[in-house]
């Protein structure tokens, strides 16, 4: 038996996709794939470093769609997305089942590896359906309408076809802070960005100074609906945390404090 | 535009819709493909949750509260002390396109009071919706009101821009309205669904002929009931669902715990507490309806004519028939595990599949997320473990209700999380 060794790699999919490849080729015992920033150095058991190559990504993305169906493969990116410690070695587990069957589904949910994908892809399915549903636009000055979010999971791949179909008449970002990087929609395509932010963008949300004249009266319009549309004789504040955790709330316009 | 005067407005005609629960902006396709703003694509997005756990989805106001009707039930009644306001019609286009473009909601839900006669009403509940459709390009979410009286060509045109139309029953019996709402009849709130119903099904009948037909009302229509007003038992409010559900194809029966707005004899006095948890018990029991193949007379009858307030209805249900239980969760057929309380219909396919790969134990069942405290009574799978002693549905009830009885207490929401 090979003794099992550490992998790092770029932490991009393609580059998870090039651990699976080489894990085939090289009959690897794998015990732990880290990305590289993560990585701690431990001296005792240097990590193989496995390169990220196009050509080789898609040989196996070609070799997935042949054994895999949609919806299980929908999974594996998904669950992928959520950059959990550990996901990826769950996943090379998930994959070399798919590629021992001709027609993987991916429903064996008595098996611990698919239960563990399909619960992870849900959870980041459930943070993409935040965001879409979370992301409030600011109109800045320059007829952009912008909004910042730090989701718990790498979601902006996922919901960018959502906002190009539904805002297609107007300029947007959609910037992730804590990943660093935004969607910039310019009415033709979508584009990723990287964006340098002095500090008071985050902090002031309506700074005078970014955003268009009309853009904290509609704020604060939405805070006016949002409080009048509340039942007090209903009240269940449990049942409103459950549906918008606390952590959320930094998004929404309608929980911001303009009003007093 | 002044935004100090139509927040004033805002501030009365947001408050004065809220009372009408229906927030759903789901069930309509309207695609994006004339680069306008906004679209439907089938499930509608909550965007935010009012702080008594309600979906916010939609701008919901009413387009005036001024009305010549004097309705017990209703905050815009006539007869109540209570500030006045009126939209413009471009007003109402303004918001609904400025805090859609902010991802604040997935559209507009229009409703009115009825200011002069139900055709003028219905006039500029329509003239909004056009114009957010044809001048502003606009294929977000509509739903608008059917105002109960207006005419048939009215009716025949809002389903042109409208995804959704309604008309609120409110209340559920014929005497119960002639007490509450003397000056309204009965047969004027059917007259805009028959329209709406006529409509949809000649368009779609168009639409297999000439496939350019364009579309009408393509979220269909709904009805709104208030409970808990007039002293009408479940059974009355369920089985005019059911007439409604299939008489007029609605897509949704809503069901609104009666919050008193007035002191009148007639009615609940102010202060009496909302019954949260009947109405969440009235969800449950249309949620069986329409996903689980329940027939409503198994589930309100001469015998039950009120549904358990301390059991959720499908527990309740199997507790009146022990006979049929335990099933065997690895044979089972799956209408029948559908049946099985603790068992929702999600977990009813994730079973349908896993039992494909293997005998499923009450560890696989734990973890596909079966809530095996109420459902162990009534099933037994791969393992030699099972209830074997033989309980009566009393002694059966007394055990969950020990387990769950915290989580009951909570349960006052018509959000249905109680169906697990
Ligand atoms: S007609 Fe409608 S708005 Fe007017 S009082 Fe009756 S229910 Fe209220």
């Amino acid at each position: 038996m090979n003794t099992s060794v550490i992998i790092s790699y770029d932490g991009s999919f393609d580059g998870f996709l090039c651990v699976v490849f080489a894990s085939f080729e090289q009959h690897l015992q794998i015990s732990a794939i880290h990305p590289e920033i993560e990585l701690q150095q431990d001296f005792f058991s240097a990590p193989l470093l496995i390169l990220t190559e196009e050509a080789k990504a898609n040989r196996v993305k070609t070799g997935l769609t042949k054994c895999m169906s949609a919806t299980s493969r929908r999974k594996l990116y998904w669950a992928f997305l959520s950059e959990l410690p550990g996901i990826e070695l769950t996943l090379l587990q998930y994959v070399q089942m798919a590629f021992k069957e001709s027609k993987f589904r991916g429903t064996d949910f008595g098996d611990s590896v698919i239960l563990r994908v399909t619960q992870v892809a849900k959870m980041v399915s459930r943070e993409k359906h935040r965001m879409e549903a979370f992301i409030r636009f600011k109109l800045t000055k320059d007829d952009i309408y912008f909004a910042g979010i730090e989701p718990d999971f790498n979601v902006l791949p996922l919901i960018s076809k959502h906002f190009e179909t539904r805002y297609a008449d107007q300029k947007w970002i959609i910037y992730d802070y804590k990943r660093k990087f935004g969607l910039y929609y310019d009415l033709e395509n979508v584009v990723q960005i990287h964006l340098e932010f002095s500090e008071d963008i985050k902090d002031h949300a309506h700074n005078p100074k970014f955003y268009d004249t009309s853009e904290l009266e509609f704020q604060k319009l939405w805070q006016h609906y949002f409080s009048s549309t509340n039942i007090k004789s209903r009240k269940n504040l449990k049942l409103h945390l459950q549906h918008v955790p606390k952590r959320y709330w930094k998004y929404l316009t309608e929980k911001s404090s303009l009003l007093n | 535009m002044s935004f100090e005067r139509i927040k004033e407005k805002l501030n009365i005609l947001a408050d004065a819709a809220k009372y009408d629960i229906s927030c759903s902006s789901s069930g309509s396709k309207r695609a994006n493909n004339n680069k306008g703003l906004g679209n439907s694509d089938g499930v509608g997005i909550c965007h935010s949750y009012t702080e008594d756990g309600r979906c916010v989805s939609l701008l919901k106001i009413l387009l005036t509260n001024h009305c010549i009707f004097d309705c017990a039930y209703c905050v815009t009644r006539k007869s109540n002390d209570i500030k006045r306001a009126a939209f413009k019609v471009q007003e109402v286009v303004d918001l609904t396109m400025n805090f859609y473009r902010r991802n604040y909601i997935e559209g507009l839900f229009l409703s009115s009071g009825i200011f002069n006669s139900p055709d003028t009403t219905m006039e500029r509940l329509v003239a909004v919706a056009k114009k957010l459709r044809l001048e502003e390009n606009f294929n977000g979410y509509i739903h608008l009101k059917s105002i109960p009286g207006a005419s048939d060509e009215l009716m025949m045109e809002a389903g042109l821009y409208a995804d959704r139309l309604s008309v609120n029953i409110e209340i559920p019996t014929i005497s119960g309205l002639k007490l509450l709402a003397p000056d309204k009849n009965h047969a004027d709130f059917i007259k805009p669904m028959q329209a709406v119903k006529t409509g949809i099904q000649q368009y779609k009948n168009e639409k297999k002929i000439i496939r350019s037909t364009p579309k009408y009302a393509p979220a269909g229509q709904s009805t709104q009931m208030i409970v808990g007003a007039t002293g009408e038992s479940d059974r009355d409010v369920m089985y005019s669902a059911a007439y409604y559900y299939k008489k007029y194809e609605m897509k949704r029966v809503y069901y609104s715990g009666y919050i008193p707005v007035a002191n009148d004899t007639r009615l609940p006095a102010l202060g009496s507490p909302v019954p949260l948890l009947r109405e969440n018990r009235l969800y449950q029991t249309d949620w069986l309806l329409r996903f689980y193949g329940f027939d409503i007379r198994e589930l309100l009858n001469e015998e039950h004519q009120n549904l358990d307030l301390d059991v959720d209805p499908k527990l309740s249900w199997a507790l009146r028939n022990m006979h049929l239980f335990p099933l065997d969760v690895n044979k089972a057929e799956k209408y029948l595990l559908a049946r099985v309380p603790g068992i929702g219909m999600k977990s009813v396919y994730k079973i349908l599949e896993a039992r494909k790969h293997r005998a499923l134990n009450w560890e696989h069942l734990q973890k596909i997320g079966i809530a095996l405290n109420r459902a162990k009574y009534f099933i037994h799978c791969n393992s030699r473990e099972w209830e074997k002693r033989d309980l009566s549905a009393l002694q059966v009830k007394g055990f969950i209700l020990q387990n769950s009885q915290s989580k009951f207490r909570k349960e006052y929401s018509n959000q249905l999380s109680l169906f697990n």
